[in-house]
């Protein structure tokens, strides 16, 4: 229990501290990008070639070696819009909404990226592309909440204005979360049980966490991209007008 | 109690209540448009799901709540409209009334007014579907009442919020549809059995789920609105 703690605290310092430097130093973020292709590359021959199949699913089951991960960025994404958001509230600060923003975008993304993967594994694995399952009919409602909530940051014209406002909106949608997979949950499911690295074959353990790496990166240097754009945006947004010098009449 | 002593936040969400509620009641303007709206969309869907009656029925509790939501969008814009008229959000901020006395009060009326257009559709989906109250009318008002209640409450702090963004017809419902979902599930499943009989016992839980995402929200808007409304 206290090592499970301790190494999410870890795990945790290690994500803050390489986003932290990502956005800091372009050459750090420059590395990541380099390291994560490079992982990603790797990662993809692995799943694809030295992996075992599986018993069941065959080769089919090879697609998880990116959906899985693709699902962790998006799920630690829209954590962390939900952390900015609670922070904006209590204490106001630029880069806090600028990474709240970007975090939103990143989980979108990441998320579209592993439903559609996922519907693609689905479909020679269940018969459908789509079943009215909880886990998969939550995530296409958080994703449609977040595009809702990027709209709205898009159609709010005062900075501070669309700061504060998204920030009440962020902490709405994640509080929907749970209450949206309880509800959904009542249905009836086909999604396999949760995996965890001990019900998983060493060898897959190995594939997915090279895997989530290589999309650890990615998402660090999305991230940090997305988040010193919202800066330089808002940063133009606040600053005051020129002077009209060159406008005055002769 | 003195003349010049404030009322407190109960106080001011009463005189609120009653004031929206007044208004309402001078020109019935939106509940009229509200109750013609939604009438028009259970008419609509009856015609796109055909006249096959045992379906109809079989659909008539998505039907009456997709309409009431519809119609829920246009309330709840109509309701932060008016108070942008002659500034009076403004003034009422200055009165000085309490920023969560107007959310409670706003969530309020809207949820009242969004009542009694289910109550009136009901009886017209009732003669359409050819259904019947199996469950009894004061489930049915029960349900009615949590579902309006849910759809408010968030409602009205979206509403609040898109009432001030540009193109705020779009916004609305964008931001309001997707986290209403639990509680369109809850109502659509909660007025099917009443209209359908409940052999499995479900209707408790559904409408369990319906007061906790109403706790949840009201609780959330109640704690959130001072800072959509300040600066």
């Amino acid at each position: 229990m206290i090592v499970h703690v301790l190494l999410t605290a870890l795990a945790v310092l290690f994500v803050a501290g390489g986003l932290y430097a990502a956005i800091r130093f372009a050459a750090v973020r420059a590395s990541i990008a380099v390291l994560g292709l490079a992982l990603l590359a790797s990662g993809a021959w692995y799943g694809l070639f030295r992996a075992p199949p599986d018993r069941e699913m065959g080769d089919v089951q090879r697609i998880m070696y990116v959906h899985v991960p693709a699902q962790w960025m998006a799920m630690m994404a829209v954590t962390l819009n939900f952390c900015c958001s609670v922070t904006y509230l209590f204490r106001p600060s630029w880069p806090t909404d600028a990474l709240a923003e970007a975090s939103a975008e990143v989980g979108l993304f990441f998320g579209t990226v592993g439903l559609v993967l996922g519907s693609i594994w689905a479909k020679p694995t269940w018969g459908v592309y789509w079943s009215w399952d909880p886990r998969l009919t939550s995530e296409a409602i958080l994703l449609v909440a977040y595009a809702g909530y990027l709209t709205l940051r898009r159609f709010i014209d005062d900075a501070e204005r669309r700061a504060v406002w998204s920030a009440v909106v962020g902490i709405i949608v994640a509080v929907d979360i749970p209450i949206i997979w309880f509800s959904v949950q009542w249905w009836r499911t086909l999604h396999q049980t949760q995996s965890s690295p001990s019900t998983v074959d060493p060898a897959m353990r190995l594939g997915i966490r090279w895997n989530a790496f290589a999309f650890l990166a990615l998402w660090l240097v999305f991230l940090s991209a997305r988040y010193l754009i919202a800066r330089a945006r808002t940063a133009r947004e606040i600053a005051p007008p020129p002077l009209a010098v060159e406008a005055a009449p002769i | 109690m003195s003349p010049s002593r404030a009322p407190g936040l109960l106080g001011t969400t009463w005189i609120l209540v009653r004031k929206d509620l007044l208004l309402e009641w001078r020109t019935r303007a939106r509940a009229n448009a509200l109750i013609f709206f939604s009438l028009s969309t259970l008419l609509l869907f009856s015609f796109a799901l055909g006249p096959d009656t045992t379906f109809l029925r079989r659909a008539a509790g998505g039907t009456l709540w997709l309409a009431l939501l519809l119609a829920s969008v246009l309330a709840l814009g109509e309701s932060f409209r008016v108070e942008q008229e002659n500034a009076a959000l403004d003034g009422l901020r200055l009165a000085p009334a309490d920023a969560r006395a107007l959310f409670l009060a706003k969530a309020l009326a809207n949820a009242v007014l969004l009542a009694v257009v289910g109550a009136i559709l009901l009886p017209v989906l009732g003669a359409l579907a050819s259904l019947g109250l199996t469950l009894g009318l004061g489930r049915m008002a029960g349900v009615l009442v949590l579902g309006c209640l849910a759809i408010a409450a968030p409602g009205t702090v979206y509403a609040a919020i898109a009432s001030q963004a540009r193109s705020r017809d779009v916004v609305l419902p964008l931001l309001l549809f997707p986290l209403l979902i639990p509680a369109l599930v809850a109502a659509a499943k909660a007025s099917s059995l009443v209209f359908e009989g409940d052999p499995m016992l479900q209707f408790p839980s559904w409408l369990g789920l319906l007061i906790g995402f109403n706790l949840v929200y009201w609780s959330l808007g109640f704690i959130l609105f001072p800072r959509v409304l300040e600066d």
